[in-house]
């Protein structure tokens, strides 16, 4: 099941068709199940919202999805140009909102706030407009944040990656350049530098410190396959990457959990208080 | 009076999660589409009738075998049969797993799941009772046997099965779809599913009917595929992969002689072989734990018993280990 990489290494499988058609059947089926027709998505003109978007418009009907660009005056004027293409491509609803007025004013009582407050402050803005259009518009906030960078932890709590359902979490970064490609997502986007465009001339790989590719064929091993450290080595992963690696992961699992309640009855939430988001559903 | 030939549907659908009344209503709806079609049984997938990630809904959606919804199950099974997947409760408050075969209007069997995965995403044993029996049994549509979902991935249970006498195994099952490979157009756990649905039928010769399920429950999808594998191992129907279906297919047990006449591996299973290897291998198993149970300090054995060290020090069987057969 596990096809073998140039490099021996167990490659990532992609799959596209398939994945494609479990994606929109999945969009589909979680959003009309709570009895909504529309999801509401922020474009940023980066590979993953596009995808995200583009699913969406195929799995709901075009009209059926609003994307919201929301730049800040920072932000590079290529990602709201790759968002427009986006919109265009597929045909989707759209509407721009500036955050700069907002973001502005508050850091004009914080000056010397660094740029990942900075950042953190944007990623939440701009989610508080999403969460806003899915009330105004009877609509669900699309997420878009993929495997690598919700195990890595790359992504803002209670900012981008809050969402109400989210198609590609389950995708490396890897897979979503495979899927985008198929998918049609105009090649521009699926073969620029990923960046969250949060300070002028940030990219994500430069910010980690590593590529995606690599620390995909890393974490794919490591979560998917449950190779043990040594395994990891004899594959080839210097001792220095994966403890790096898995300490990020091991780090920012708090993302990934609700905040931690103290138990004090005997039925505490999320614990032994148990029921699917689909409740009755 | 068994009929050897007969038409048999599986209605691959999408159940409400929590929702008996609405599935319920599934239920009659492909029911009638299924008669419609020909079919003298339908069958349903596990757990279709209340969904499957049913956490703390589960003492919530049981049913006991006298409640109304069981005898509208047993009214919808007039003229023909059903085999329908819910959460039965017992007199005495225990949950299980459980596929229930009614014909004409009356239950014929029960079986309770008796392997309940709880790994992964699977949380089974947390909720469900363990279901401790493999029976095949007898219908109007000849000698079968109901094994659900995990049951089948251990192949003891279709190999009891089919020693009972099972010409026909119903596997109603509520599969997961996971793990993809380049070029496949199914996900991995469907694949797995086929090629063990295609070796049993043929390995024990007898007919399979699948039926799983398809839609969404928290993100997690059902692969659907279902399918009617005849004791060649080849496919009667198929049903989609991840969308509604109905399939339908006609079974003639006269199919199971045929292939058993060509390939009698049943009639050459030596049955006691396998009792006594099992029975020496479960009695090195005891033996092993009572000599750990024997090795513990004087004076501090849990319960002030040692269980079963007392036997092994004079050297005598542990219990149950019978040896069946010739005695060498």
């Amino acid at each position: 099941m596990v096809a073998a990489g140039r490099d021996g290494r167990p490659g990532i499988p992609t799959n596209p068709p398939l994945i494609r058609r479990i994606l929109t059947a999945f969009i589909a089926n979680e959003v009309r199940k709570v009895g909504v027709e529309r999801v509401v998505v922020g474009l940023s003109g980066g590979v993953d919202s596009a995808l995200s978007a583009m699913l969406a418009a195929e799995a709901l009907g075009p009209t059926n999805v609003l994307a919201i660009k929301m730049p800040y005056r920072l932000s590079s004027a290529e990602s709201l140009s790759h968002a427009d293409q986006v919109i265009e491509r597929a045909r989707i609803e759209s509407l721009q909102v500036d955050i700069t007025p907002q973001i502005d004013a508050y850091f004009a009582r914080f000056p010397d706030a660094d740029n990942m407050r900075r950042g953190n402050k944007m990623a939440r803005e701009r989610m508080t407009i999403l969460y806003d259009h899915s009330a105004r518009w009877k609509a669900l906030v699309l997420g878009t944040s993929n495997k690598t960078e919700l195990l890595l932890g790359y992504g803002t709590l209670y900012g981008d990656m809050a969402s109400a359902l989210n198609p590609l979490g389950d995708l490396y970064k890897t897979q979503v350049w495979a899927l985008a490609d198929a998918v049609g997502v105009p090649d521009a986007i699926v073969h620029k530098q990923p960046s969250a465009d949060l300070w002028a001339g940030q990219t994500d790989e430069a910010e980690l410190g590593f590529g995606y590719r690599e620390v995909d064929a890393l974490l794919y091993m490591m979560v998917d396959l449950r190779y043990s450290r040594a395994e990891l080595h004899a594959a080839g992963f210097s001792e220095a990457f994966v403890r790096r690696v898995g300490d990020m992961v091991r780090n920012s699992q708090f993302k990934r959990r609700l905040p931690v309640i103290a138990k004090i009855s005997n039925r505490t939430i999320d614990r032994d208080f148990r029921y699917a988001r689909d409740w009755g559903r | 009076m068994v009929r050897p030939q007969f038409t048999v549907a599986v209605a691959q659908i999408s159940p409400r999660l929590g929702d008996v009344d609405a599935n319920l209503a599934m239920y009659e709806e492909r029911v009638r589409a299924a008669r419609a079609a020909g079919a003298a049984l339908v069958v349903f997938p596990e757990l279709s009738l209340t969904g499957y990630f049913l956490k703390d809904m589960v003492s919530t959606v049981a049913l006991r075998l006298d409640a109304p919804e069981v005898n509208r199950l047993r009214a919808l099974s007039r003229g023909g049969a059903l085999l329908a997947g819910l959460v039965e409760e017992t007199p005495d408050y225990r949950f299980y797993n459980s596929a229930v075969y009614f014909e004409d209007g009356e239950i014929t069997a029960v079986h309770r799941k008796v392997y309940l995965p709880t790994y992964g995403l699977f949380d089974e044993g947390r909720y469900f009772a363990r279901g401790e029996c493999l029976r095949a049994f007898d219908t109007q549509l000849g000698r079968a046997a109901t094994l659900i979902c995990e049951d089948m991935w251990h192949p003891s249970t279709v190999y009891v099965a089919a020693l009972d006498g099972a010409l026909t195994v119903f596997c109603p099952s509520t599969s997961p779809l996971r793990g993809i490979s380049d070029g496949q157009e199914q996900d991995n756990n469907a694949r797995y599913w086929e090629l063990l649905n295609a070796t049993y039928a043929q390995t024990f010769s007898l007919f399979i009917v699948y039926a799983n399920r398809v839609g969404f429950e928290d993100g997690v999808g059902f692969w659907g595929g279902s399918e009617i594998v005849d004791p060649n191992g080849a496919r009667l129907a198929k049903a989609k992969y991840y969308e509604e279906d109905l399939i339908v297919a006609e079974i003639n047990l006269k199919h199971a002689r045929r292939q058993r006449v060509a390939s009698p591996l049943l009639r050459d299973e030596n049955v006691d072989l396998t009792i006594n290897e099992l029975l020496r291998i479960r009695g090195r198993e005891l033996e092993a734990a009572a000599r750990a149970a024997a090795l513990q300090p004087a004076g501090s054995p849990p319960h002030g018993q040692v269980v079963g060290g007392a036997a092994a020090s004079q050297g005598k069987r542990p219990r149950g280990a019978r040896h069946v057969g010739r005695q060498r």
